[in-house]
């Protein structure tokens, strides 16, 4: 079995590598596949990237299954470092999340700059809506939008209101395949090839902003964290060359990632 | 007579005639839910000889035969074995073998089959080509040694089973029916084997509700009727002179029940 | 459906063009699933074949568990073995979470079941059938259980090849435990699951196409071997 497992990693088996939780938004908008090979060519560290929703990643970095966590749930990573499973947080980078839906628009919200606005007006006229239902980062944000129109979807799941409890892809597949609005961050969407005439219907609003932190995992906790190549690269992420290899993600001529303040 | 002198010494035999026979059976009784279907059975099978064990169908010949072989155990009542000899369950299997009705043959070759045989008869590795030649040569079978057994005729596959029987020159054959529905050609063929076998020393148990194979081939006989054998002895006063009614009405080709 | 015919030709293409990332892919899949099979078969096909011949108290009770665990769903078998191999769990210290060895661990789990109960049954049909015989020759214990597996072969080959069915066609548990990583763990399913989320439906069912013609192919060799054309030959 290791016989196996070494030949097929190749050299990969010898190399020094981390295990970096991570989300399925960020690795669906192809920034890991862009990125990562520079931080290995700077530094000959394997990157090996466990794409779930933020909530699975976080109960990973809990049980010590990775080196670094990358997702995108403030409040979630704040209860993180106090719990003692991380530290060292950076902000790394940030975009948006958007309101998309069909192109008929059935809930006429189109053009809306209040995100919580828009959303009431979906519940008040029942039209369907997608939510990614697993505590991911974009859950979380959905949540607290809802939070802000006023209006509490959840006795109605199952109805219009539904909770599918998949990654950020899937979500935007069952999404379209059903005709129904969802929230997406913008990085996925704009990678997104199952679009089926689709838009962006709201957008803007500063309630929509998605913030990402990566945080090393406690190597206290954990000792057989690889701190040294997990701070490296946090460093790397935080650093010059990280920020200009974000900055320079585009798709379709559109930058996904912009660059957190340091 | 016995063939392989190395082979007899690997049997741990102290003179060359020494064999787990007679068979001697006391007291058999076999009852399946209250139902007694061997009653109160006891025979002697001695060396060399040839037994015919006749009886209408359902009488409990075939049982009886698997009483005697070991393949199942009596509800009460003994098999015995020569003593001193028959030690150890390795030996008693060794020394018998059993041909059943419907041929049984495994997934390989006619050569593989008897070669599978001897392994389990406890003929030592040196001595089995010669002994498979010398089973195959007799059954007539040498031409189709490499033939995968099942894809013989019903009437080839049988031959084999008993020369793959034979091959390890056992002291007892058990037979149950095994020419019933074969060709009168393979029945003569087989027939001819079992004579040959008894003539070098192997005792022979048929079951048999064929009449005229009875005749033909027993010295001594068996009637078997109703799970307890009413009659014996040798086979000339058992078809001149049947003692039974049963027998007798049998004999005459009458139904009996 | 366009669809299904781009998927067609991009099938077509990625093998022709020798992509380097479609054998890849491709590679661990097979390597994954047959090492997983063939250990599978080794534990499951003496196990199947002991409980065929030995009477032992609570003998009917095992073969109706062993059926029963041919339906474990994979992703709660990777769960299991996630949970296991976690660095929170019992094994974390072997670090084998994430690498194709927990893969085949996982898909090793979930084979050996099918390989067993369908082991057991064609096993005991055919000692039924070779009963009396063999017990006349003093065939028994682990001589016996040899004879009925060799005789057996060629329904055993396609049991094998039930188990590898199994294997190539899951992925609930090995992504959990494999983490689909890009060069290191990702498998044709698990790429296929992946290639779906990103909207690449067309590019999700040329990999299908690749793996179900994957499949064919294995299934054609190994019954070319001798499975069919022999028990044709042997019945």
């Amino acid at each position: 079995m290791m016989l196996i497992a070494m030949t097929v990693g190749g050299e990969a088996a010898d190399r020094p590598f981390i295990v970096v939780q991570s989300t399925t938004s960020t690795q669906n908008s192809g920034l890991f596949d862009f990125i990562l090979p520079k931080f290995r060519a700077k530094t000959g560290v394997d990157v090996r990237v466990v794409a779930v929703g933020t909530g699975q990643a976080l109960k990973n970095g809990r049980n010590g299954d990775g080196d670094v966590v990358l997702v995108h749930a403030r409040a979630a990573e704040d209860r993180f470092i106090a719990e003692g499973f991380g530290i060292e947080r950076r902000d790394v980078m940030y975009n948006d999340f958007v309101i998309i839906g069909p192109p008929a628009d059935p809930a006429g919200i189109r053009g809306m700059k209040n995100a919580p606005a828009g959303l009431a007006k979906i519940a008040s006229a029942k039209m369907l809506w997608v939510s990614r239902g697993d505590n991911s980062g974009t859950h979380i944000k959905e949540r607290a939008l809802w939070r802000a129109s006023g209006v509490d979807p959840t006795g109605a799941s199952g109805t219009w209101y539904r909770e599918v409890g998949s990654g950020m892809g899937a979500t935007l597949n069952t999404a379209v395949g059903m005709d129904a609005y969802t929230l997406t961050d913008r990085a996925t969407w704009v990678s997104f090839r199952n679009r089926r005439a689709f838009e962006v219907m709201v957008e803007g609003d500063s309630r929509l902003f998605n913030s990402y932190g990566a945080m090393l995992v406690n190597p206290v906790r954990h000792p057989h964290v690889n701190a040294i190549g997990g701070r490296a690269f946090i460093d790397w992420l935080a650093g010059a060359d990280g920020r200009a290899a974000i900055a320079a993600y585009k798709v379709r001529g559109i930058q996904l990632f912009h660059l957190s303040a340091q | 007579m016995r063939l392989f002198p190395a082979w007899a010494a690997w049997r741990g035999v102290r003179e060359m005639s020494e064999s787990i026979l007679p068979l001697v059976a006391e007291n058999l009784r076999y009852q399946v839910n209250g139902w007694s279907l061997i009653e109160d059975i006891s025979l002697t099978v001695g060396e060399g000889t040839f037994t015919v064990v006749l009886g209408p169908n359902g009488a409990g010949k075939s049982l009886l035969l698997r009483l005697l072989h070991g393949l199942i155990e009596p509800s009460s009542g003994k098999v015995g074995w020569n003593g001193e000899v028959a030690s150890g369950d390795g030996m008693l299997r060794r020394r018998q073998a059993m041909v059943f009705q419907r041929p049984v043959l495994l997934r390989r070759s006619v050569e593989a089959n008897v070669r599978y045989a001897l392994k389990w008869q406890g003929v030592p590795r040196p001595e089995r080509r010669a002994a498979i030649d010398a089973a195959l040569d007799r059954a007539g079978l040498a031409g189709l040694r490499r033939v995968p057994a099942r894809l013989l005729s019903v009437g080839e596959q049988q031959r084999l089973v008993v020369a793959r029987a034979l091959a390890g020159d056992p002291d007892i054959l058990f037979l149950d029916e095994p020419t019933a529905s074969l060709d009168p050609a393979s029945v003569q063929q087989i027939e001819a084997l079992l004579v040959e076998a008894n003539a070098r020393g192997t005792a022979v148990v048929l079951v048999t509700h064929d009449i005229g194979q009875a005749r033909r081939l027993g010295r001594e006989i068996m009637f078997v009727h109703r799970g307890q054998v009413i009659e014996s002895g040798p086979a000339d006063l058992f078809f001149g002179q049947p003692r039974t009614a049963a027998a007798g009405a049998y004999l005459e080709g009458k139904i009996i029940v | 459906m366009g669809d299904i015919q781009a998927a067609f030709s991009l099938a077509a293409g990625l093998i022709f063009s020798g992509d380097a990332d479609l054998f890849e892919i491709v590679g661990l899949s097979l390597s994954v699933s047959v090492t997983a099979v063939v250990i599978a078969c080794a534990i499951g096909m003496t196990l199947g074949a002991a409980v065929a011949v030995t009477r032992f108290p609570g003998r009917p009770a095992v073969i109706v568990f062993l059926n029963a665990l041919m339906g474990l769903p994979p992703v709660v078998v990777g769960l299991g073995v996630y949970l296991m191999l976690s660095r929170a769990g019992p094994l974390g210290v072997l670090g084998l979470l994430y690498t194709p060895t927990a893969m085949i661990i996982a898909q090793t789990i979930l084979v050996t079941p099918v390989v067993a109960a369908l082991t057991r049954q064609v096993v005991e049909d055919l000692h039924h059938e070779y009963d009396e015989a063999l017990k006349s020759l003093g065939v028994k214990g682990v001589g016996l259980v040899r004879t009925l597996l060799w005789d057996a072969r060629y329904s055993l080959i396609t049991v094998a090849l039930a188990g590898f069915g199994r294997a190539v066609a899951e992925v609930g548990a090995v992504i959990i435990v494999g983490g689909n990583i890009d060069h290191l763990t990702r498998m044709m399913t698990t790429a296929i699951a992946l290639e779906t989320s990103k909207g690449n439906l067309a590019l999700a069912l040329a990999l299908g196409v690749v793996l179900v013609g994957i499949s064919l192919a294995v299934n054609a060799a190994v019954s070319g071997l001798g499975g069919v054309a022999g028990r044709a030959r042997n019945v």
